[in-house]
């Protein structure tokens, strides 16, 4: 056993800037007048600035790390550099949200750094157990976060019910590892690499436990069957909160399930091939047929992003360079324009009417046409229609599939994508040809939504990001293309 | 890439500045507060663009079937996608159109359109951005996205400034085109890996597919464009959107949307499957002549004028179809012309109801009758546009439905004497129309209606000039096209031998035909 060395400690620095800043907040927390919470914004927005810089700094590096139980490498970097965005994001949203929600606690950004260095660890971790302790900082971080309207019912509903189910599936996670474990003697990704090889094709207790770890997984990234928290958490949860959870641990969870099943269970990729298939049908099909008939917009985008996952898990099925290359492409993508819708419902939410329902943005072109624009941009953008992101990450996801000779589930996920824009353009058909006549009475009617200058950047940046990226991807396709995990 | 000449004209980038002017306007509107001036701004640059765009004609060089006023610059590095522009004669006259109505759809919409006049210039101008993105786009994926870009903007027209069940109408459109187009795409990956990774158009178009590739291309190709053609059975998205949109939309819809489902066969499905297209013939052409009689009879029921002209250019339409798929050059280079023809009869005649329903706002024929009286301009108008449509000797149409039909009548004579029972047709439902219309009786509403004044006038002069320039002297418009029809038979092995000497004669028979 090598003893901790200074380089191991400095690669981290990413990490452990983070964490610290994470536990530096919750200790500053109590010291801070009530309203001087943004004081903790700035300083977490500073670390992760800080973080950010470190992390870019080490985009070239790779090496393992912790006696192999850790990694730096281009893949990692990029999950890493993607999620720190997100959550500076997340927090220059939340700093006017949480006041309005009432719900201005310093906790926040606390939670919101803890869980970032925990899918930091899970993207970078080349350990199982490495993994789950990323994975479980993550998932404690936001039970927390979801339930942080605690005065309203729909939000505790929603953060015990992802407690609960979260737990179910870490234990269920964790009994694969444990499985995985006693069949090759080893946690380290390439230690079970090594021992698949050595056994039996079609062992019994290893498909067990790669069935296993794709309930496991397939929960943190919703995909079906394992969706069903989706919605009611999504909905409960503040809208910072559901934006987080709908980018960022979705992003970190389908880093974390692609460098195992395709460092570790590379072995059995013909058995999960098969099965992942199968999800990610499912999902496609679930997320967007049951996406039509929501009323509530946050619940509505909770199916979309059911959906999405399941587009993003063709990538996973090819599991060749393109389809993680697509993956990553498409989860960087999928960042800025669920950031983005989301964002617009938040500020919603602040010009006094509910904005949750699909209803509320009945004729928002006349009332607001900038917020109208934007949202328009970004259900576009979701269905994956050109000249927009969600076309260019669902491009490669159709390159990767056709090119590795799946052009029938190509097929499937273009058919399901055309159901899916006619959920996305209710939202533009009731902002732009609906009279707001019916919603003239609702309370808060024709209040100018005042956006502050961190929302206004959110904005701005997601915006710019669905259009210029839409129309010039080259820089970010050449960094996830550069970024993939090395072939085995 | 030997099979583009780069642009050598006076104008560096040409096409790119056609293709982006449009958007400049827009940009330019940011900074524009008063409607009055948002609507010249938007002429205005439509203007400029129609203009521009005719420096395409002069400049063009009728001799050759390369790619001309070409433009090429890398995109995207992996895959390698590049922004490739160029026209040829397939192309060349479906830009001058998308470039001549624009201009005319914003003077249109001048008085017609009330609320959010600086969004719906907008949506007009990038429309024009896209439609001739699209004609000059020699990748595939640039094509596509452009072809796509086209939905938001036409979906927003109609489904915004529409008519009463317009939403209904706007999401119909959307989603028909929708599900084709995303087929499309799959195709276009596909086809990336069979012709050696590679987006570009003509080189695809060299490639040679395995028999059961190309029949799965070919129908997933037509998935995309026989939706916006629109061929029988997947039209009905045309009747209503036609009906809910505004003029505007009807027009653009009508004049250039339509157009790009057969540019599209004559573009992709032709030179890169030929093997399929002539298996598949039988079916298409099948499908073109019930479509010819299917739209016409439909069109004899409508009491609706929209609705009528919307289910007579399903009608021609199918006459399009029917002469590319005869693969001949009369058939094609007819359904070429036809294509043209169609764009400015049947945008003449959206623009007459445009007229009409801003004095009455009734599209009914019953509640528009005895015209000739109180509007004589208008009423000549519609019957020059009416004539015509159905194929008057002398006018556009005529010229352009004889070819198909000699060129289908070489192929198969029983399919051509089908077909011209839709010309019969089309003379029933229009001289009917026209009759209610022009010379029924008026009633004490219509009696006093106000005829046509000049700027009215400026929309309709333009399309009638063409009709009859067309109608008498065809051959400047026929002869950019001859180089470049004649290369697609030869990329389908086919050669054009059955060509010149019936075109030859053709010219010398027209001037005896003239009434």
């Amino acid at each position: 056993m090598t003893v901790v060395s200074i380089g191991d400690l400095l690669a981290v620095l990413p990490e452990l800037l983070v964490a610290g800043a994470g536990c530096l907040v919750l200790v500053l927390d109590p010291l801070t007048a009530s309203d001087r919470k943004d004081r903790l914004a700035y300083l977490s927005l500073g670390a992760l600035g800080a973080a950010f810089v470190a992390s870019y700094w080490f985009m070239g590096l790779s090496r393992p790390m912790f006696s192999g139980l850790y990694a730096l490498d281009a893949y990692g970097t990029f999950w890493k550099l993607l999620l720190l965005a997100v959550a500076a994001f997340v927090i220059l949203l939340a700093q006017s949200h949480l006041k309005l929600e009432a719900i201005d606690l310093g906790e926040f950004y606390a939670f919101i750094l803890l869980s970032l260095s925990g899918m930091m660890v899970m993207v970078s971790g080349t350990d199982l157990l490495v993994i789950y302790l990323g994975l479980e900082l993550m998932s404690i971080s936001l039970y927390i976060m979801v339930g942080f309207k605690r005065f309203e019912r729909r939000s505790l509903e929603a953060a015990a019910k992802y407690f609960i189910l979260g737990s179910f599936s870490s234990g269920i996670l964790l009994y694969g590892i444990s499985l995985l474990f006693g069949r090759t003697g080893s946690t380290t990704l390439a230690g079970i690499r090594a021992g698949i090889a050595g056994l039996p094709v079609g062992d019994p207790v290893l498909l067990l436990a790669m069935v296993l770890l794709i309930v496991g997984f397939g929960f943190k990234v919703a995909a079906v069957p394992f969706h069903m928290w989706t919605p009611d958490v999504y909905e409960g949860a503040p809208t910072t909160v559901t934006a987080y959870l709908s980018v960022a641990s979705k992003a970190a969870s389908f880093a974390a399930f692609m460098r195992v099943f395709l460092e570790a269970l590379g072995g059995l990729k013909t058995d999960w091939q098969m099965l992942l298939v199968a999800v990610c049908i499912a999902t496609m099909i679930l997320g967007n047929v049951v996406a039509i008939v929501q009323t509530n917009i946050k619940r509505m985008l909770a199916y979309s992003s059911i959906a999405h996952a399941g587009y993003a898990l063709i990538g996973l099925v090819v599991a060749d360079a393109s389809g993680v290359a697509g993956v990553m492409l498409y989860m960087a993508l999928y960042a800025f324009m669920t950031m983005g819708a989301f964002t617009v419902v938040a500020v919603l939410r602040k010009g006094g009417l509910e904005g949750d329902t699909i209803e509320d943005f009945t004729g928002l072109a006349r009332r607001n046409k900038w917020a109208a624009l934007l949202m328009l941009l970004f259900m576009i953008s979701l269905a994956g229609i050109p000249p927009t992101a969600g076309f260019i990450a669902k491009f490669y996801i159709f390159m990767a599939a056709v090119g590795a000779h799946l052009t029938w589930l190509a097929v499937i996920a273009v058919i399901f994508a055309a159901v899916s824009a006619y959920f996305y353009l209710r939202v533009v058909m009731v902002m732009y040809m609906r009279e707001p006549g019916e919603a003239a009475g609702a309370p808060g009617y024709g209040v100018r939504i005042a956006l502050s200058p961190g929302v206004i950047a959110v904005l701005l940046v997601a915006a710019a990001g669905v259009l210029l990226l839409g129309v010039y991807p080259d820089p970010l396709v050449k960094a996830a293309q550069s970024a993939i995990l090395p072939p085995r | 890439m030997t099979d583009v000449i780069y642009n050598t004209t006076a104008l560096p980038h040409l096409l790119t500045l056609l293709i982006f002017l449009p958007v400049l306007g827009v940009a330019m509107m940011a900074f524009v507060k008063e409607e009055a001036s948002i609507k010249h701004l938007a002429f205005w640059t439509a203007a400029v663009e129609f203009l521009l765009s005719l420096a395409l004609y002069f400049w063009f060089d009728p001799g050759t079937h390369k790619m001309q006023f070409g433009e090429i610059a890398q995109w995207i590095s992996t895959p390698p996608i590049r922004y490739a522009l160029g026209i040829d004669g397939i192309s060349l006259w479906l830009i001058l159109l998308t470039t001549l109505l624009t201009p005319i759809c914003v003077v249109a919409s001048w008085t017609a359109i009330k609320t959010s006049v600086r969004e719906f210039m907008i949506a007009l101008l990038v429309m024009e951005t896209a439609m001739v993105g699209v004609f000059c786009a020699l990748d595939f994926v640039l094509f596509y996205i452009f072809w796509e870009a086209m939905l938001i903007p036409m979906y927003l027209l109609i489904g915004v400034w529409g008519g009463p069940n317009r939403i209904y109408a706007a999401i119909k459109f959307f989603l028909f085109t929708l599900a084709g187009s995303f087929l499309l795409l799959v195709a276009i990956i596909v086809l990336f890996f069979q012709g050696g990774h590679t987006f570009d158009i003509l080189a695809l178009s060299k490639g040679h597919y395995s028999d059961t590739m190309q029949a799965w291309l070919f129908w997933a190709f037509f998935a995309a464009f026989a939706v916006k053609v629109p061929m029988f059975p997947l039209h009905t998205w045309l009747p209503d959107a036609h009906v809910e949109a505004p003029t505007a939309g009807s027009v653009i819809l009508a004049s250039v949307l339509l157009k790009m489902g057969a540019y599209g066969f004559l573009r992709f499905s032709l030179p890169m499957l030929p093997d399929a297209s002539v298996r598949f013939t039988p079916v298409i052409l099948t499908l073109s002549v019930v479509a010819i009689l299917y739209g016409a009879y439909m069109a004899l029921a409508q009491s609706d004028l929209k609705k009528l002209i919307a289910y007579s250019s399903v009608s021609h339409m199918g006459f399009v179809t029917l002469g590319i798929f005869v693969f001949n050059t009369q058939g094609v280079e007819g359904a070429l012309l036809q294509m043209l023809n169609h764009g400015i009869t049947t945008g003449g005649l959206f623009l007459c109801v445009g007229l009409i329903y801003e004095r009455t706002h009734s599209r009914l024929i019953a509640d528009n009758g005895g015209l000739a009286k109180p509007m004589p301009r208008y009423a000549a108008c519609l019957v020059i546009f009416a004539l015509s449509s159905l194929g008057l000797p002398g006018t556009n149409s005529f010229v352009g439905e004889f070819l198909v039909l000699v060129g289908s009548f070489l192929v198969n004579k029983v399919l051509a004497a089908v077909a011209t029972l839709g010309i019969i047709l089309a003379a029933v439902y229009l001289l009917w129309m026209v009759q209610r219309i022009v010379f029924g009786v008026p009633s004490d509403k219509t009696a006093r209606l106000r005829d046509l004044n000049w700027c009215e006038m400026a929309t309709l002069v333009p399309l009638i000039v063409l009709i009859f320039w067309i109608g008498v002297f065809p051959n400047p418009f026929l002869t950019p096209m001859h180089a470049s029809v004649s290369h697609v038979f030869a990329q389908m092995g086919r050669g054009a031998n059955t060509v010149a000497p019936v075109v030859g004669s053709l010219t010398g028979i027209l001037p005896e035909a003239l009434p």
